[in-house]
């Protein structure tokens, strides 16, 4: 540790100790929204989080042509996926596969905001997630959070990755900071997060007191 | 008239006592040309086993369309020998011959040899009668006067002398007309009947109505209560409305498996009904099962749900039926390094499990791929700086490349190789960029670089 002055929220003497992390496949809405153009970090935390099983994946126009389409050879799940163009459309997607007991969870990805993801549809969405007992979540991109019922709410942010063991110039497992800012049951709280791609496993702990990793977020915030 | 008769020496258009009394065995049976006419219509959709087009042709005859299927039954003259057994098996006498055109292939039936197979309509036209050429009886009584016994005869007269002589006579009375088609100098277009719907239910509405919806319940409860009788699922619905105005407006549904689902199967047509164009109104609705397949009642598992296999299909059904069916795919991965063809859509119940994720291949694949300028790079390696839509970004680890050679045997000659390149910039957006071609390498000027995936 370094002796500068120890960040806030961070005990002086240790480590904070790590908040709880909460289930991330429990049968509820979840919002992921990406902080900026380009990144991967909602996408693939979303992608990590899903439970084993055919997953329908949702997409609008906007968030394919700008963030890309889902890729099999990266992502390595079977999915079924739907190219739809608005996000009205998304949402009733999304409705449907809820009711539908071959999925084992349904992604829905909307670029902006959109008038027809208003309270009540995110209501609509969080009602039938807990009553067909499987995880729904909204991947939100160049979006800034808004009223919503989901249960959960993520804000992740991409930290430059682990170091690679093979190779130090080559960027390894993926960092993410993720703040979890709306959560039932839980107080907010902020965690490191790393993709442990070998054993596909989210490692979480807590995000400050290193100073290289705090840094790009106070960047880019 | 069979043959037995004929040989007796009974006669067409002789009286029944005269025939009687030349060949006491006759046996004498009412004509009945409705009930012909659907037998021939029936026994023209059986002759569809060869050939995928078939239409009843006048009262005596069908034509098939055997375009490209000949083969399947051991050349054309096996063909005909079959489709002529199977006939006769049926208790039928049929008179076959093949031909390019319509014309020729029906007067090669009635007044040709045996099973004649024609490749050059003229020189086979040309020794039969002129009643071989589908006229009237007035044209062919009209030309025996003029001396015109054979098709050849007609056929070596100038046209300009015909065309004077028949000008306004249609096609029935004009030879010119009909010896064109004959030859395959007019087109004949002609439609094929659509068979009946084996399953379907109708409801006929006391006065006009708009919405076809209060009514589909019902009509979907009597069809599927048809299918399940005779043991059978549908794989499409077609729900015709038939509009005061005369008019005819359908809505069709498909489903990835076959189904009797009254209740799926009325979810399907959820918010498809209102955009049909009513006009003034309907007082015929009818709704018929197409592509039926065979389906036995299957197990409903012990909490009275549809098998599991089943729930994926009955998904797969709603979102086409909401999105249209290429909204909807399954990613199957391909051999191919390209990593545009490394994977392609699958239909959405094909059960491939997907390969294990690589950690040198993005999460997301932009598509196209979108150019970026590159401000600084280091020889042999990724760029140092780049902007991407007036963002600079700055590398600050990358691994690479790796090079990915175009396929010869698919892309245009002159397509350049690509280096890929794993890139993080200071910030920590992981991307995968990559060089198109190298310099010198002769196919273009100097390299261009592209942003083609998102890493997580």
């Amino acid at each position: 540790m370094s002796a500068r002055p120890f960040p806030i929220g961070v005990a002086p003497f240790g480590r904070a100790p790590v908040p709880v992390v909460p289930s991330l496949t429990a049968p509820i809405l979840s919002e992921a929204f990406g902080t900026r153009p380009l990144t991967g970090a909602a996408p693939g935390f979303v992608l990590a989080a899903l439970p084993p099983g055919l997953v329908l994946w949702v997409q609008d126009r906007l968030s394919r042509t700008e963030f890309g389409a889902p890729f099999l050879p990266g992502m390595g799940r079977d999915l079924l996926r739907l190219d739809l163009t608005r996000p009205a459309d998304v949402l009733a997607a999304l409705e449907d596969g809820l009711q539908s007991r071959a999925l084992a969870a349904v992604v829905g990805e909307i670029h902006g905001h959109a008038p027809a993801l208003s309270f009540t549809a995110s209501r609509r969405l969080a009602l039938r997630a807990e009553a067909a007992g499987l995880p729904c979540w909204l991947i939100r991109h160049a979006a800034r959070p808004e009223a919503s019922a989901a249960r959960m709410r993520w804000r992740l942010a991409p930290l430059p990755s682990a170091s690679d063991p093979d190779d130090p110039y080559a960027p390894g497992d993926p960092l993410w900071l993720a703040e979890l800012f709306r959560a039932r049951g839980q107080p907010p709280s902020t965690w490191l997060v790393r993709h442990d791609r070998a054993a596909d496993r989210l490692d979480f702990s807590a995000p400050a007191g290193d100073r290289k990793l705090a840094e790009p977020r106070r960047k880019a915030g | 008239m069979n043959r037995a008769a004929e040989e007796a020496g009974a006669r067409i258009g002789a009286r029944a006592v005269d025939s009687r009394a030349i060949c006491p065995a006759l046996r004498i049976e009412q004509a009945e040309p409705e009930q012909d006419a659907a037998r021939l219509a029936r026994l023209a959709f059986w002759a569809r086993r060869w050939g995928p087009w078939s239409t009843p042709d006048g009262d005596d005859g069908i034509l098939i369309d055997t375009t490209g299927t000949a083969h399947l039954f051991g050349g054309e003259a096996a063909m005909l020998a079959r489709i002529q057994a199977h006939f006769a098996r049926a208790g039928l006498t049929a008179k076959l011959a093949l031909a390019p055109t319509r014309g020729t292939a029906w007067a090669l039936a009635r007044f040709g040899p045996e099973r004649a197979i024609c490749t050059d309509p003229l020189p086979a036209l040309a020794p039969l009668p002129v009643a071989g050429l589908r006229l009237s009886d007035e044209t062919q009584l009209l030309l025996r006067r003029l001396g015109l016994k054979t098709i050849g005869d007609l056929a070596a007269i100038p046209r300009l002398s015909l065309m004077r002589r028949f000008a306004r006579a249609g096609a029935q009375d004009s030879p010119l007309i009909r010896l064109d088609q004959a030859l395959g100098r007019a087109a004949e277009p002609l439609d094929a009947p659509e068979p009946a719907p084996e399953f379907a239910a109708e409801a006929r509405l006391a006065e006009p109505v708009v919405d076809p919806s209060d009514w589909l319940p019902e009509l979907l409860e009597r069809l599927c209560a048809q299918l399940a009788a005779a043991d059978r699922g549908c794989r499409r619905l077609c729900l015709s409305v038939f509009r005061i105005d005369g008019e005819r407006r359908d809505i069709r549904v498909s489903m990835a498996a076959p189904t009797r689902e009254a209740a799926h199967l009325l979810r399907l047509f959820d918010g498809r009904s209102e955009r049909l164009d009513p006009g003034y109104g309907f007082d015929l609705i009818r709704l018929a099962a197409e592509a039926v397949e065979p389906l036995t009642a299957a197990q409903p598992g012990l909490d009275g749900a549809a098998p599991s296999g089943l729930a994926l299909a009955r998904l797969v059904d709603r979102l086409a039926a909401r999105f249209g069916p290429t909204a909807i795919s399954r990613p199957l991965p391909h051999e191919s390094h390209i990593p545009e063809r490394a994977e392609i859509p699958g239909p959405p119940l094909a059960a491939i499990p997907a390969p294990p994720a690589r950690a040198d291949r993005p999460i997301r694949l932009l598509s196209p791929a979108e150019e970026i300028r590159v401000l600084y790079v280091i020889p042999e390696g990724p760029p140092a700086q780049f902007i991407w839509r007036r963002q600079t970004l700055r590398v600050a680890r990358h691994a690479g490349p790796e090079r990915i050679a175009p396929e010869w045997w698919r892309d245009r000659p002159g397509t350049r190789l690509r280096d890929y390149f794993r890139i993080e910039d200071d910030t920590g957006l992981r991307l995968w960029i990559y060089r198109e071609g190298l310099i010198h390498d002769g196919r273009g000027g100097a390299p261009r670089w592209f942003l083609h995936g998102i890493f997580a």
